[in-house]
Order: C-alpha cells, then structure tokens, then sequence
C-alpha cells in the first residue's frame, strides 16, 4: 500500500517545479500578469471599444478625458485610448516577431559554434565583429534606406513592419548565441550525448531531441529580454521619426506626436511612455523570475 | 603581458575594416540617388559631373579604398597640421559633407565637446550614485534598502530615456517651470550667474542618462559583490579578526570592481549611443543630432564617418576594457 503511494507521488513533473519556483517570486508573478493583462487589452480591446484609431473627428478635438474618451482625443479628434491599443497592437506584434527572429538566428549560430568544433572559431569571432557594430545609428541608417524600397514592395505599412522586425531580429541576436554555445559545449561532453552518438544517432537527431530540450531555458530567458529590447528599439525608432508611418499608431509614434504639443498638453506624453514603461518594466520582472525558475539552484527543494 | 596587448590590437584592425566594410556596403548598395534631390531642370551632363565631384560612378571598391585614405590617411594628417602648424594635408581631399560642402570631421570637431560634456557627465554621475548603492544592497541582501534599489534599477532599466526626458521635461520645465527644456550650447561660463544657468540646463539630461548608468552598475555591482561575499576568503579574513570595514570595503570592493571596471569601460560605447536619443529630447547640438540630421539629408558621407567614429569607439573601449581585465585580473593574460 504505502509502495503505491510513493509511486504515484514521486514523480514530479519538471514544469511543475518551475512553476512553483516561479510563483514565489513576487515580481515576477505580478510581471506576467501585467504583460499578459496589456497583450490581452490590445488584442481584445479594439473589437470592444466603439471608435476606430484613425476615425477623425474634428469637432472633438483636444478634448481632455472624459467618460466618451477616457484618455481625450488628440489634435484631429482621434479618440487616444482606441490609438493606445491599436499602437500597441503593432509595438507588441514587432517585439514578438523580432524577439522569434533573434532567436532564431542566435539559436541557430550557438548551437552550431558549440557542436561542431570546426565552425565555433569562425561563428565566434562573427559574433565578435557584429557585436562590435554601433547598432543604434546602423538600425537608423537601415531605416533610412530600405524604407523607400521595401514600402513600395509590401505597401507602406507591412514593408516597413518586415524592415523593423528584420533589422532588429539581425542586429540582437549575439548574447543568444554566446549563452547557448557555452551551454552546448558543456552538454556535449555530458553522458547522455555520448551514449546517443555511441549508438549511431545522427547529429540533427542529437541536436533536436538531446541538445535544444536542454538548452531551452536560456532561450526561453532570452525570449523575455528579446521582447523588451525588440518594443524599445521600434519605439526609440519611430520616436527619433524613422519608423512607421505617421498615420499608423505605435506607442513611440504617439510619444513622438505628443511631443509636438508638450506645451498645451503635457498629460499626452503619458499615456503611450508609460505603457512601454509598464510592458517592458514587467516583461523584465517576468525574465528575472523565469531565469530563477529555470535554473535547478535556485529551487528550494 | 606586451604580448597580450599587442594581440588585442592586432585583432582590432581586421575588426574596424569589417566595420568599415559593412557601413560602406550598407549605405552604397541601397537603392537610393544622392542626386534626386536636384531638379529637374538641370540637363543630364551637368548632373553627370556632380556625380563625379561627388565621387559616384567609380567602381564600388575604388570608393571603399578613397574612403579609406581620406579616413585613415587624410584625416589624420589634417590634425596634425593643425597641432603643429605643418602642411601636409595641403590640396588633399577631405570627406565632404554634402549637406554643408565642408569637411565632415570639422562638423564633428565642433559637435563634439557637447556630446562629451552631457554624456561623460552623466556617465560620472551615474557611476558615483550606482558603486555605493551597488555595495550596500549586497551587503544587507533583501533588506528594504535593497529591495528599494533593485526595483529603482529595474525601473532605470526599463524606462526608455525618450520617456524619462520627456517626462521630466513635463514636470521640471512644463509644470514646475524650474529648469529649461532646451540646451543652449551658446551659453558660456563666465561668472557665478552663468555657471548656475549652465548648472541649471545640464542637470536633466545629465540625470536621464545617469540613471541608466546608474542601473546597469549597480545591477552588475550588486551581483558581484554577493559572489564574493559568499568566498571562502571573507571568512577567513572574518575569522582573523578584520574589522567589518575592511572585509567588505577593501577584501571584497577589490575583488568585486575588477568586472565591474570591464563593464564600465565596455559601455561607453552603448551610453553615446543614448546620447543619440537624449540629444533629441533636449535639443543638445551635439553629434547625435548631427547624425539624425544627416540621416534625415541624406548627406551619407556624414552618416557614413559619424556611425564609423561610433564603431571605433565601440572597438577602442572593447580594447581597454580588455587591457583593463589582463592588468588587474593576471589570470587572463595567460589564456
């Protein structure tokens, strides 16, 4: 009897164990909730909310909070709540697309530097001279110079969300491959690696099933910071006036508008800075948590 | 530890030429004519000839190899004429800016000394506030001071400076109406009066990018400095009957700078690179606003040497911070 219990007791699933690790780090707790809460508010919000991001009405201008436009309306009328949305909307979308294209090509490299010993010396030291380039001026010269082309391609909306997530996606992706290569050369040598070369498993097979399912957690990491570094660059971009389009919302884009009319209306700024702040101040405390929680020293046993 | 010096610089140089290589490339291959600007009334051969005194029309790695000399070879020339009067660069051609028809280093020599003032300022001031507060946090782990410091740094970490300039913009300038929101750089010191005007302008886009120094070194700090608190050696010197003081402040501070200092010298580079967005809250003319500038004039020989200049800071700080690890840490030097 007491041999049944303990079988079906014992084994706890790794998830699990992260999970409970996870939920007792406060910040992180409340982190997730808040990013998923803003994911939820942007993607749901503008089928629920009455007015349209770019519906112009003049005659209600400049209006200053109120119960029909809780966050006022901008110089054309626009109502700003449907626009913070709408705005973030496109700046999460960019985070995500970037942060999964980063991965990607950091993935990719670190993995292959620390499997195959031939490639690491030159997959390194590539790595070494991207992460040498002065990103913020390159992402601006890339802005400046495949807007025109790629606007023209995929129309001025898409083309120039494809230029943002690939410029960031290939100017982000170099701490990625450097923690998974050291984290692929230290399993390498590990047993189980060797008892599936041993019996004549091919690398693909090796990668896929015994090296990424264990390299996971410091990509999943990567994943969070990914985030947040792919929705402050875009801002910082449409911000500095190199991103989308005027017309089209994003939380810089409406920063950037805002300041325009820091002088009548200085409660503008607010509303898109502090939602970056708040997503990426939370997406942050979301990453500090899960690297606690992936990592099996930190678990209290 | 020459040797290893002397390696660092030796792979440095094919770094900046890849560098070199990639900006050239980027701004040269993308579809876009210096000369649509022009009008259309001017007949083809004329513009024919402006292609050529702009140095288009060459063989792509012709180009490169001008661009190069006038970097690596004029350039240097020029200011060493003008430190010692000699004339060496006399008739050579300088990288022209297309904007202003004058020499792009000029430009940026006169930019330059804003840039460094509100940047290297901040950059001080950050790491003054970050060390102490780095230090104490690990020293008493979650106390409130603790806990207090890492959620301020995860709030310098997170707010964007576009957002904290304009922010502080609303409530010093806008509101309050205490401190200017534009940077005169015109203004000069002269008297107790000015200096507290100049006082008075530097201090919000010094603090906005001080406070993400500020929360970098002190996240980098804290972290060390509890590595090292944990060391068998601070027991040992706790048993040997050091007072408190010297344990923390001079066993483990000294042990804990030495990656801290590489972290200092490692972003320099990153800090100018926020200098780009500061410049444009605050409206300093320094060389960030010129690149926004030239970016938005399409005058590429500006773009192309400011973003190279970022790069060879980037490499250069790399270089020290390098140098820096091998003097202090001898365990390196014999990797």
């Amino acid at each position: 009897m007491t041999d049944n219990l303990n079988i079906t007791a014992k084994p706890r699933s790794k998830i699990k164990d992260v999970w409970d690790q996870f939920k007792s780090h406060k910040g992180a707790l409340l982190g997730a909730i808040i990013f998923f809460s803003i994911v939820l508010l942007v993607m749901v919000g503008p089928f629920i909310w009455p007015f349209d991001a770019n519906q112009i009405d003049i005659r209600s201008r400049n209006q200053g909070p109120s119960l029909l436009h809780p966050f006022g309306t901008d110089q054309l009328g626009r109502d700003t709540l449907a626009r913070m949305m709408a705005g973030g909307r496109t700046s999460i979308a960019v985070g995500l697309a970037a942060m999964a294209l980063s991965l990607f090509f950091g993935s990719f490299i670190g993995v292959t530097a620390g499997f195959y010993k031939r490639l690491d010396g030159v997959l390194m030291r590539f790595t070494d001279l991207f992460l040498s380039l002065p990103l913020l001026p390159l992402l601006l010269v890339m802005m400046l110079l495949f807007r025109e082309p790629l606007s023209e391609a995929y129309g001025p909306e898409r083309g120039m969300f494809v230029l943002i997530v690939v410029s960031i996606g290939i100017t982000s992706w170099m701490p990625t491959a450097r923690i998974v290569r050291a984290d692929v050369l230290a399993l390498k040598e590990r047993e189980f690696v060797l008892a599936a070369k041993a019996s004549g498993t091919s690398d693909t097979l090796i990668i896929l099933r015994h090296i990424m399912p264990n390299v996971l957690s410091p990509i999943m990491v990567s994943a969070t910071l990914g985030i947040a570094n792919g929705i402050i660059t875009e801002s910082a971009l449409s911000f500095l006036g190199l991103g989308f389009p005027p017309d089209f919302p994003t939380w810089g884009r409406l920063l950037n508008d805002a300041v325009d009319y820091l002088q009548q209306f200085p409660e503008r700024v607010f509303w898109p800075g502090l939602a970056i702040s708040l997503t990426v101040l939370s997406i942050n405390y979301l990453g500090d948590g899960l690297r606690d929680a992936l990592d099996p020293r930190m678990r209290k046993r | 530890m020459l040797t290893y010096i002397a390696r660092r610089l030796l792979i440095s140089i094919p770094t900046l030429i890849f560098i070199s290589l990639v900006i050239f490339l980027l701004l040269n291959l993308a579809p876009n004519d210096p000369m649509a600007q022009v009008p259309l009334t001017v007949p083809p051969e004329v513009k024919q000839k402006m292609r050529e005194a702009l140095g288009l029309g060459q063989p792509l790695y012709v180009q490169f190899l001008k661009w190069l000399i006038q970097l690596f070879w004029i350039e240097p020339q020029v200011f060493i004429d003008y430190m010692f009067n000699t004339s060496f660069s006399e008739g050579k051609l300088r990288v022209i800016s297309w904007q202003t028809r004058s020499p792009v280093m000029d430009i940026i020599v006169q930019r330059m000394p804003q840039t460094l003032w509100v940047v290297g300022m901040s950059y001080v001031v950050g790491i003054l506030i970050a060390i102490p507060i780095g230090i104490y946090s690990a020293y008493k782990q979650y106390s409130v001071f603790d806990q207090v410091g890492t959620f301020v740094t995860m709030i310098g970490y997170s707010v964007p400076p576009f957002f904290t300039g304009v922010f502080v913009i609303v409530i010093f300038s806008v509101q309050l109406g205490w401190l200017p929101s534009i940077y005169d750089t015109t203004h000069t010191v002269v008297d107790w009066e000015t200096f507290k005007i100049q006082l008075k302008q530097m201090v919000m886009p010094v603090m906005v990018l001080a406070l993400q120094t500020t929360a970098m070194i002190n996240r980098f700090m804290r972290a060390t400095m509890l590595d090292n608190l944990n060391q068998d050696y601070v027991r040992t010197a706790r048993a040997k009957g050091l007072s408190e003081w010297t344990v923390v402040m001079i066993h483990v501070l000294r042990n804990s700078m030495i990656p801290v200092i590489t972290v200092i010298a490692l972003n320099v580079p990153a800090i100018f690179g926020g200098a780009i967005i500061t410049e444009q809250v605050f409206k300093v003319n320094g060389i960030g606003q010129q690149l926004i500038g030239a970016i938005y004039a399409n005058d590429l020989p500006t773009v192309q040497t400011i973003t190279f200049m970022f790069a060879v800071l980037i490499v250069l700080f790399n270089l020290l911070a390098d140098i820096i690890y091998g003097i202090l840490d001898p365990r390196i030097r014999y990797d």
